[in-house]
């Protein structure tokens, strides 16, 4: 798979941007996640040595933060907020929704889409909410889901 | 003719529902038909239940039309919308909004009101001001206003922040920080989030006054990253602040140097508690630290700090301004001032409502929420986030007061009220809880990492009718464990919803099963 190659240059920039300072790990990680939309083991590698950190420091930070996935996710990413607030306007069945509509649990990718879980979009007021591609959606229904799926697939 | 000012809200809440869109064809109509229109993307009001909520200035008052979609541009321009005109979707004078009017708009007076990335808006409307009273006035005066105010932290501790902000000025130390906590993590807030999409320089404004006060030269503002729209925002106002000497070296030629870095947090909900952030801050697992030392004698990076939420910092200008005594005299007994509240979940009017302590949980609900979404009757309302209680029906006449709240086994929290309506099914809600926990625990303390997993377990076999007595009784001494001895508030306070579930709506254990 293409994405499984590491962009090592774009990766050392990041870390020079952020003046390889060590305390910034989760910025980086996060810089890094942004752009490439996971961490490779061989990312590990790499930050602990421009970083002078241990290979173990680098791990335990990817490990601990949903944010840095370890796998490649799809072209598109798909959350669908499951707290208490969306809870309370039916996201329990939007979740199934859409994992019926992507055939795909969460955390999990089909067709280049991945779906995940997320906890608050700070949208309670306009639940339920999902984000899509970096964007917050509110009332969502599975009618509206359908539509914003529609067009994230057109998008690509 | 000069441009006609139309308001239509940048905020995560008004853009989900397609405020965008709405700004986009709003462009095209006016060119399309020749108008002239100065198009401003202000914070929202709050009144996320209208949004988008676009408005007009006509004759120096603003005239709001609520839930614009991009199709209904076309038909408000020729109904005369840069006049004010007649529509449907016309509410009146936005000052004359009952939901707006009512509320004690201390803190987010500007939210809505200004465009957030217009320094000139914002030194139109008192910006600075409270900044250049403390350069002038000193620092003993800023630490004897917050003290008087009474101000209490607003992320759901409730500690007094002129004691926190004393210390750490008493604390003597080459290097300080301010750290403000912007990790709102609970289900059913994002007032943090409309504060800083909404007046983000207000916030700047907060962090430099906290730092001159203690004696800081370094702020740090800790965001989630659930929030991409708010960091796009924090980082232009940053930059604007930065740019024309409101941030860095000798701020406004008063020999205080102030500045802030922006940093983003990574999913983590258990960041949102401060030593947690404090790690993340310092780029490490986001894992609670024993306490003593406090962060406003051992903070970041072992040096005295001030850990605020948002709101806390943000309520200070107009203390500054209008004096402690002012806000001292809103509010009940020991909770003084204003908060926030967040109507969230199934109801109606959803949105954001400050107003003084001493409102009942009723009055939000009904006056401003106008009940459920779904027209159903209230079953049960979460307040205070994932670790709040769930109160029933049956307390709503209870006064949001910090110490009334404890008084019940509730929190007030960061002002997050989760309305649910009688289709919920409580035992599920109890089982989220110790799931979620599961899912977030630092895993630092065994009661919170293995005792939210045990928890999930021992609700599973109650609604499975798996002797369900014994595994009452065994989840009751459970919650007394978690809530006795887990280091901080995820693992201590999870119990709260899980006891309230037990208390008030054991019968939802037996029926279950049912509706699975």
């Amino acid at each position: 798979m293409e994405k499984a190659n590491v962009d090592k240059e774009t990766n050392s920039e990041i870390v020079r941007q952020f003046g390889a300072r060590p305390e910034l790990l989760v910025q980086i990680l996060q810089a890094i996640v942004m752009r490439a939309g996971w961490i490779a083991e061989e990312t590990i590698l790499q930050l602990a040595a421009e970083l002078n950190l241990s290979r173990a420091d680098v791990h335990g930070v990817v490990s601990y933060y949903h944010d840095f996935r370890t796998e490649a996710p799809g072209a598109h990413i798909v959350k669908v907020c499951q707290a208490e607030a969306c809870q309370a306007m039916g996201s329990r069945a939007l979740t199934d929704h859409a994992r019926s509509l992507l055939g795909t649990e969460l955390h999990g990718t089909n067709d280049d889409v991945t779906l995940e879980p997320v906890y608050c979009l700070g949208n309670c007021a306009c639940a339920p909410a999902v984000m899509i591609n970096g964007k917050t959606h509110g009332r969502v229904d599975s009618g509206r889901f359908d539509e914003l799926v529609g067009v994230m697939k057109e998008g690509a | 003719m000069s441009a006609a000012k139309i308001y239509v809200p940048r905020e995560t809440s008004a853009v989900s529902v397609g405020a965008d869109e709405v700004a986009l064809e709003i462009a095209r109509e006016a060119k399309r038909t020749n108008t002239n229109i100065q198009l401003i993307r202000n914070g929202s009001w709050g009144a996320s239940w209208l949004e988008p909520l676009v408005e007009v200035e006509v004759d120096g008052a603003r005239i709001a039309y609520g839930n614009v979609s991009n199709a209904d541009v076309a038909e408000l321009f020729a109904a005369g919308l840069v006049e004010g005109g007649d529509h449907a979707r016309r509410l009146g004078p936005t000052m004359e909004i009952d939901y707006l009017i009512k509320q004690d708009r201390w803190t987010f007076w500007r939210c809505g009101l200004i465009n957030p990335l217009s320094l000139e808006d914002f030194r139109l409307h008192q910006g600075f001001n409270a900044l250049e009273k403390a350069l002038a006035e000193g620092p003993e005066s800023v630490l004897d206003a917050v003290a008087e105010s009474g101000l209490r932290g607003r992320g759901g501790a409730g500690f007094p922040t002129g004691i926190k902000w004393r210390t750490v000025a008493d604390t003597n130390a080459a290097q300080k920080y301010i750290a403000c906590n912007a990790d709102e993590g609970d289900s059913g807030t994002f007032s943090d989030r409309m504060l800083m999409e909404g007046d983000p320089l207000g916030l700047i404004e907060s962090m430099a006054i906290a730092g001159f006060a203690v004696g800081a030269s370094k702020g740090y503002i800790y965001l989630r990253s659930e929030y991409p729209l708010t960091h796009a925002i924090l980082s232009r106002a940053l930059d604007l602040a930065r740019n024309n000497g409101w941030l860095g070296a000798n701020i406004q030629d008063s020999g205080f140097d102030f500045d802030i870095e922006l940093h983003l947090g990574a999913g983590s909900y258990v960041c949102g508690e401060e030593t947690a952030m404090l790690e993340s801050l310092e780029g490490k697992k986001g894992i609670v630290r024993y306490k003593p030392p406090l962060p406003a004698h051992e903070g970041l990076f072992g040096k005295p700090t001030v850990v605020n939420n948002v709101v806390t910092l943000a309520s200070v200008p107009n203390v500054i301004n209008l004096g402690g005594k002012r806000y001292s005299e809103m509010g009940v007994n020991r909770s003084k001032g204003t908060l926030a509240f967040q109507l969230a979940g199934n109801i109606k009017r959803g949105g954001l409502v400050e107003k003084s302590f001493g409102v009942t949980l009723r009055e939000l609900i009904e006056d401003w929420g106008g009940g459920t979404a779904s027209g159903r009757r209230v079953k049960a309302v979460q307040v205070g986030g994932p670790l709040g209680a769930y109160l029933t029906a049956g307390q709503l006449d209870i006064t949001l007061d910090y110490e009334a709240f404890v008084e019940i086994g509730a929190m007030i929290g960061h002002g997050g009220i989760v309305v649910f309506d009688d289709t919920v099914d409580m035992a599920q809600q109890a089982r989220f809880a110790m799931e979620f926990c599961a899912i977030e625990s630092c895993g630092k303390c065994t009661p919170c990492r293995i005792g939210s997993t045990r928890g999930v377990e021992v609700i599973d076999r109650m609604i499975a009718g798996e002797d369900r007595e014994g595994n009452y009784d065994l989840l009751v001494e459970l919650c007394d464990t978690m809530e006795d001895a887990s280091l901080c508030a995820m693992g201590g306070m999870t119990p709260y919803p899980v006891r309230s579930v037990l208390n008030h709506f054991a019968e939802d254990f037996a029926s279950s099963r049912d509706k699975q």
